[in-house]
């Protein structure tokens, strides 16, 4: 089997990682519930890991990294906890429906407007919309790093810039893009990152972060045991507990931890210009193939993934062919980002989505390329 | 057997990752002690405290100086 949906998960994952979670089933009592032998070797483990995950991420402040389930948690808890003050957010057309969705839920349960940055039909954000956006207050900027469906990355710089000239905070989105390019919170001005432990960054499914700066401070999600101030009422407002109520998946925040050491050995700049070369090789053999039609721009900044249609094909049935006939795994459909399907002009037939990682190999982009060519022909 | 109780210093953390944050510095700096449940008799925070010996005093109040935590009692336990 060919896995081109690395996009959705790593699939393939260091050695390392397993292993980290199998010695932590027989390792990690519980973190914060207890003083013995095994409570406080998972106290340690957390412990480096939230180091390890803030040092990779360009974050300077690691008990204000909070462990959640992964990006869908991170944004719900960021989207539904942010101050509010003015009622209004301002998200873009190329988000997730773990952005879309809780947003969804702010204004039919709280009334609050929501308002988009626009892509256009290239799939490029029209970023002299968001300044436009901000001659109304909002409390909070979303944004999405890189899209899920094209690959493209945002200007984020910009957008921190736009944003905080206004007196308004940016969440990033980062599922896709922290592991595969080199990502810094700080270097960025980002004033919360959510992200997944699962998809680049390597580690098992089931982990994620959000990692809040100093100056927030979100309601949290979900409220249950911390560990500490067990007297109070509510949740407490010490990090990082304040946002993780409950018992931490401390046997993947192992893996996790594991995946770290290994993202730092290979580098992440190396990983990067990996999944470029493998992204100009498909790009290059797509451009040889009649009837394809990838979507986007790749003159910009870019992480793994193209997205496309093949001219006599539904997306659907061409991803089963590619699975069925070649053993070639891809995603079909919408990706879970309808807006960026309705810029695209995609909204109705989706389209088939390639993804990498540096666990891909050439020979696998050029098996891609010759089904497609085939498949083209046929 | 009724336990052989001692006096010591017990310190405070606001959280978890506070404790773990001084359990590597101060073991690393040689301070005696070691990671305890906190002491019932303690108004904390944090369901973890550190404990060390009286005799190791001056180097524990030296290396707390830079390490995030709530209070310093001495209790016998």
């Amino acid at each position: 089997m060919i896995y081109l949906n690395c996009a959705a998960t790593s699939f393939r994952r260091p050695d390392s990682v397993g292993r980290a979670v199998l010695a932590a089933m027989g390792s990690c009592g519980s973190y914060g519930r207890g003083s013995g032998g095994g409570d406080l070797d998972a106290a340690r483990m957390v412990f480096s890991a939230r180091e390890k995950l803030a040092d990779f991420l360009g974050f300077s402040h690691p008990e204000r990294v909070c462990f959640t389930s992964g990006a869908t948690q991170s944004l719900n808890t960021a989207i539904m906890g942010m101050p509010r003050v003015h009622g209004r957010v301002i998200a873009t057309d190329w988000d997730h429906n773990a952005t879309l969705r809780p947003l969804a839920r702010l204004a039919d349960e709280q009334g609050a407007r929501v308002d988009f940055v626009p892509a256009g039909p290239d799939g490029a954000l029209d970023l002299d919309v968001l300044e436009t956006l901000l001659g109304e207050p909002a409390d909070f900027i979303v944004c999405t790093h890189a899209s899920n469906v094209t690959g493209m990355v945002a200007d984020v710089a910009h957008v921190v810039s736009l944003g905080h000239a206004h007196g308004v905070p940016v969440v990033l989105d980062a599922a896709q893009t922290a592991g595969s390019m080199p990502l810094s919170m700080e270097g960025l001005g980002v004033d919360v990152l959510c992200v997944t432990g699962h998809k680049a960054l390597m580690g098992p499914t089931g982990t994620g972060a959000i990692l809040v700066s100093p100056h927030i401070e979100p309601a949290p999600l979900i409220e249950g045991g911390s560990g500490v101030r067990s007297a109070e009422r509510r949740q407490p407002s010490v990090w990082p507990e304040h946002l993780e109520a409950g018992t931490l998946n401390m046997h993947g925040i192992a893996g996790l931890a594991a995946a770290l050491d290994w993202l730092d050995d290979v580098g992440v700049a190396e990983i990067h210009a990996y999944e470029s070369a493998l992204l100009d090789r498909f790009l290059a053999g797509v451009s040889r193939i009649e009837g394809a039609e990838p979507y986007g721009t790749f003159d910009g900044a870019h992480c793994g993934i193209v997205s496309l249609n093949l001219r006599g094909w539904e997306s659907s049935a061409l991803a089963d062919e590619l699975a069925a006939r070649y053993g070639i795994a891809t995603r079909a459909g919408l990706h879970c980002a309808p807006r960026m399907h309705a810029a695209l002009g995609t909204l109705e037939r989706g389209c088939v989505r390639f993804s990498f990682n540096r666990f891909t190999g050439t020979d696998d982009i050029d098996a891609a390329l010759a089904a497609l060519s085939e498949l083209a022909g046929a | 057997m009724a336990a052989v109780r001692e006096t010591c210093l017990v310190v405070t953390f606001a959280s978890t990752h506070d404790a773990m944050a001084a359990e590597r510095s101060l073991l690393e700096q040689g301070v005696a002690g070691r990671i305890i449940p906190t002491p019932v008799a303690i108004s904390s925070e944090c369901g973890l405290a550190w404990k060390s010996p009286v005799a190791a005093r001056e180097a524990l109040l030296a290396a707390l100086a830079t390490l995030a935590h709530d209070a310093v009692v001495e209790m016998e336990l």
